[in-house]
């Protein structure tokens, strides 16, 4: 419930932001409509249930957008080796020049910002609506403020087997904040993979898989040390896949809130995700999952490597609507803690209104098993060696939710090389 | 142990079904016609005078009534349960109530208003020595040479009888109502009143502080053993009172006691409040064990009526290797918001969790357990059971907290829901925190239906729809049955059955 000190803050933080000029009218509709959303829900306050573990204090602050400029080609390494269509955003900005060409069979792809302008039935479909979805039992400002004010990202409809990964790699320079926004389509027995690199300060994407439609996501963050929040919300029509996995390493604060909704019968939702903490570095995963249809079958699959004063959070849902029968929900969380100083704070919720229905949680935190290290060492395995050897057995049953193998093993090396150069 | 235990399953399964069939819906419905002395309706500071003044309460607790009336008219009723509560008018309830024959404190036994008696006849609470046992069915299950319990009695505000005092004397254990510990033991009770659950821990446990009428007071000395089960039963009878009872149980160094506590309520259309506090505190190597079956009156099949029950409790193993054990059956009140907790200071201490909640029709319960990890070595279990039946909503809420210096702290949890029919709800709600990495934490929960499987099976050997689902659920529940002792695990047994009466078929 927004108080006077929360619709404030709402204020302030859309102040900052220009109102895009030159739109159709039914997205002047949708983002006034935002507007009033966001004065309704607030700006999220430390005390608010939702944020008990992560302050949103450094999310919130007013967004002065970064401006354009030439930053390296950094983010895009996190995928180095895989075959895929690369685009590239600089500063949050979506720079074609600097991109491979988009189109390919199967994809039909355009800037978000050209189709904003123009009355695309499917952009129509998507953009605002699976976000204001998402907002049912418990709001999710930050979002809203996305729909009320970014130009910038991608609009995706695949419309058969696509068959290269479509990489989005997000670089930055300077300081500035950025506001991202996708939207996606998987037409009906359409499939596309789309990898993120790098984090812009407020990104959304709308995901909107039809009947039989696959959708694959994989996303990489390493050592962003601006906060960043991102959310990714799906529809999941009737034997559709989701699937998604983030591997999250070092950010100094970042919140993944991912919410789907099973919405056809026999849908299949995966969230994934991995987190690599030392220092400072804070890394929150709030996923959110609802099963509206019957047959659903949804996992969640997260480890956390937590070393010096990092914390993980996990806060994950699985909320069965009443008559979504025969639903099959998973849910496993769990944590190593490397130091003295490390926190693993989580809230693994279920909330259902169906009887016919099998749904499990699970949730485990300790150190490294002292015997396993034991075992190893008297082997003659170096400690670092027999370490990085059960930290990356330990994240394996998250990265193995990856569909694609060489995506899998590009997240292997990557886990590799964070023990390697671990502190 | 295990002997008895196997007695009492083979034997009561079918006695619930029996009790089942043969019973009421609501056994304990009946209102007892006993003249009563009211204070006026309504909450102020005269009434929290009034009442310090009938219990001729020194200076010092009056005071800290009025502190926490104070701070109560502060506050805001908590919404955050899962709960869907018709607003409460406070200004509507009666906050003392006492059978008028009290006014001169009887004597004895002989004294009571017969009534009164024959109520407590009738809940089958053992009120004289030789009733050891009495009422309880199963108790042929018993060693031959029975087992003693004594009983504290609260009806509505007061503290009725208390038997066995003389021989727990001897042993030096100190078993009364608190108001009459306010009158002989001041110091103790100064001591440790407030000392585990402040006057400003929540909205309920603060109106709890400003009006508590009465409740039971246990002192178990150093090194003393309690040489039997300590019990008290807790009934509202007036209309529209709210009853308001404070528990206070020491464990000194050594000591070890285990106390029982059930309750009951006349069936009514309004709903009646119910919001008590206990606090139990453990002392080096002390163990004490709290097992309650709440079986307020839930309210009708259309959720009219029932007993709001807002209770807070939650121990304190202050000394080193103490040791706590909440076991709880709830299957009664229309509303159950509880959440037995354990703070875990002592190195080496441990808290211990069993629950078995169960809704139906219309009832909503949000109950859980907090366990707080501050001692090094110190380990916790939770076991929660819920079930949840007709339209009615389950919530298991928890928190497992380990603090920096909680260095080898161990938990484990378990929470599993059933869920019969296709309108109720189940939820699980566990916050689990953990800041020491030498700790280690394990949560696990599932839902599900009943199996259809497993009621076939009993279906197929003759069984009933009934027998079978009363079977199943006792066999789910097992774990937290066995955690009881062996008297209230045979109520509980039938309880489950007959809380689920009328949610199949």
């Amino acid at each position: 419930m927004a108080t006077d000190a929360t619709r404030k803050a709402a204020e302030a933080l859309l102040h900052a932001l220009a109102l895009p000029e030159g739109e159709a009218g039914w997205v002047r509709e949708r983002r006034a409509a935002a507007r009033t959303r966001l004065f309704e829900a607030g700006a999220p306050m430390r005390r608010d249930e939702y944020w008990r573990f992560t302050d949103p204090a450094r999310l919130t602050a007013p967004l002065a957008l970064a401006g354009a400029g030439d930053a390296p080609a950094q983010a895009a390494a996190a995928f180095a080796g895989i075959d895929a269509v690369r685009v590239r955003m600089v500063n949050g900005r979506l720079r074609p020049d600097l991109s491979d060409p988009m189109e390919q069979a199967g994809l039909a792809i355009a800037p978000l910002g050209a189709v904003l302008r123009q009355d695309i039935s499917i952009a129509r479909e998507i953009f605002g609506r699976l976000e204001a979805a998402g907002q049912e039992k418990v709001s999710r400002p930050l979002a809203i403020l996305n729909t009320a004010a970014a130009t910038e990202g991608l609009a995706m409809q695949a419309h058969g087997a696509v068959a290269l990964p479509v990489l989005i790699a997000h670089d930055r320079i300077g300081e500035g904040a950025s506001l991202v926004r996708h939207v996606v389509r998987v037409e009906a027995g359409a499939s596309l993979t789309v990898l993120e690199a790098g984090v812009p300060t407020n990104s959304v994407m709308e995901v909107d898989v039809a009947p039989g439609g696959r959708f694959h996501h994989v996303r990489v963050q390493t050592g962003e040390r601006a906060p960043a929040a991102t959310h990714l919300f799906a529809r999941i029509g009737e034997g559709a896949e989701f699937k998604t996995f983030t591997l999250t390493a070092d950010g100094a604060l970042t919140r993944n809130e991912v919410v789907i909704d099973l919405a056809g019968d026999h849908a299949s939702g995966h969230v994934a995700g991995a987190v690599l903490g030392q220092g400072e570095a804070h890394a929150d995963n709030t996923v959110f999952v609802t099963h509206s249809a019957e047959h659903g079958e949804s996992r969640q699959v997260f480890k956390n490597v937590l070393a010096g004063r990092s914390r993980g959070i996990f806060q994950g849902k699985i909320f069965v609507r009443k008559g979504a029968q025969k639903t099959d929900g998973y849910q496993i969380s769990q944590s190593v803690l490397l130091d003295e100083g490390a926190q693993f704070l989580a809230k693994p919720e279920l909330e259902i209104y169906a009887d016919d229905v099998k749904c499990s949680h699970g949730s485990t935190t300790g150190a490294l098993d002292a015997t396993a290290l034991f075992y190893l060492r008297s082997r003659g395995v170096p400690k670092r060696v027999a370490e990085a050897m059960l930290v990356e057995a330990f994240v394996d049953e998250a990265v193995a939710e990856i569909a694609d193998q060489g995506l899998q093993d590009r997240v292997r090396a990557l886990v590799a090389d964070w023990m390697a150069g671990r502190a | 142990m295990t002997a008895l235990d196997t007695n009492v399953k083979d034997g009561v399964d079918r006695e619930t079904i029996e009790t089942v069939h043969s019973m009421g819906k609501y056994k304990y419905g009946w209102a007892s016609d006993i003249e009563m002395d009211y204070a006026p309706k309504g909450l102020n500071e005269d009434i929290v005078r009034l009442i310090s003044a009938k219990k001729e309460e020194p200076e010092w607790l009056l005071e800290w009534r009025l502190d926490s009336f104070r701070r109560w008219t502060q506050m805001r009723e908590p919404d955050w349960a899962m709960l869907n509560i018709a607003p409460i008018d406070y200004q509507e309830q009666y906050y003392y109530a006492q059978p008028r024959s009290f006014r001169e404190k009887p004597k004895s036994l002989n004294e009571v208003d017969p009534e009164l008696l024959r109520t407590y006849e009738k809940l089958g609470i053992p009120l004289k020595e030789q009733m050891i046992l009495a009422g309880v069915e199963g108790a042929e299950a018993a060693p031959a040479e029975g087992r003693k319990v004594a009983v504290d009695a609260v009806f509505d505000s007061v503290s009725v009888v208390t038997t066995f005092k003389e021989e727990l004397g001897r042993a030096g254990v100190i078993f009364c109502s608190i108001s009459e510990a306010v009158r002989e033991h001041p110091e103790l009770v100064k001591k440790y009143l407030g000392s585990v659950v402040p006057n400003t821990d929540n909205y309920f446990a603060t109106l709890n502080s400003a009006v508590f009428s009465d409740g039971s007071f246990v002192y178990v000395p150093e090194g003393v053993r309690c040489p039997m089960e300590l019990s008290t039963y807790f009934r509202i009878n007036a209309e529209n009172t709210g009853q308001f009872e404070r528990t206070l149980i020491i464990a000194d160094k050594g000591a070890y006691v285990s106390y029982l506590e059930g309750c009951t309520a006349p069936q009514r259309d309004e709903n009646q409040l119910h919001a008590a506090v206990v606090e139990l505190v453990a002392l080096e190597d002390a163990e004490i064990k709290y097992s309650t079956v709440q079986n307020w009156y839930p309210g009708d099949e259309e959720g009219k009526g029932g007993i709001y029950n807002f209770v807070t409790k939650r121990a304190d193993c202050r000394g080193a290797r103490s040791k706590v054990m909440w076991t709880q059956v709830e299957t009664g009140s229309a509303i159950t918001w509880k959440y037995p907790s354990c703070i875990l200071r002592g190195d080496d201490s441990q808290g211990e969790f069993y629950s078995i909640a169960i809704t139906n029709n219309a009832q909503q319960a949000d109950t859980g357990t907090k366990m707080v990890h501050l001692g090094r070595n110190t380990k916790s279990r939770i076991v929660s059971k819920g079930i949840s039946a007709g339209r009615a909503q389950n919530t298991y809420r928890g928190l497992v907290s380990m603090h920096p210096r909680a260095a080898n702290a161990r938990n484990y949890t378990q929470c599993d829901s059933l869920l019969i029919g296709s309108d109720c709800g189940a939820h699980t709600v566990p916050y689990i925190e953990v800041r020491n990495p030498t700790a280690r934490c394990e949560h696990e929960a599932t839902t599900s239906k009943i199996a259809e499987d497993q009621l076939f099976y009993c279906r197929s050997r003759g069984m009933d729809e009934e027998e079978a689902v009363a079977l199943v659920v006792n066999g789910f529940c097992k774990e937290v049955l066995q955690a009881l002792p062996m008297e209230f695990a045979v109520e509980a047994q039938k309880l489950v059955a007959i809380s689920l009466e009328g949610s199949v078929g």
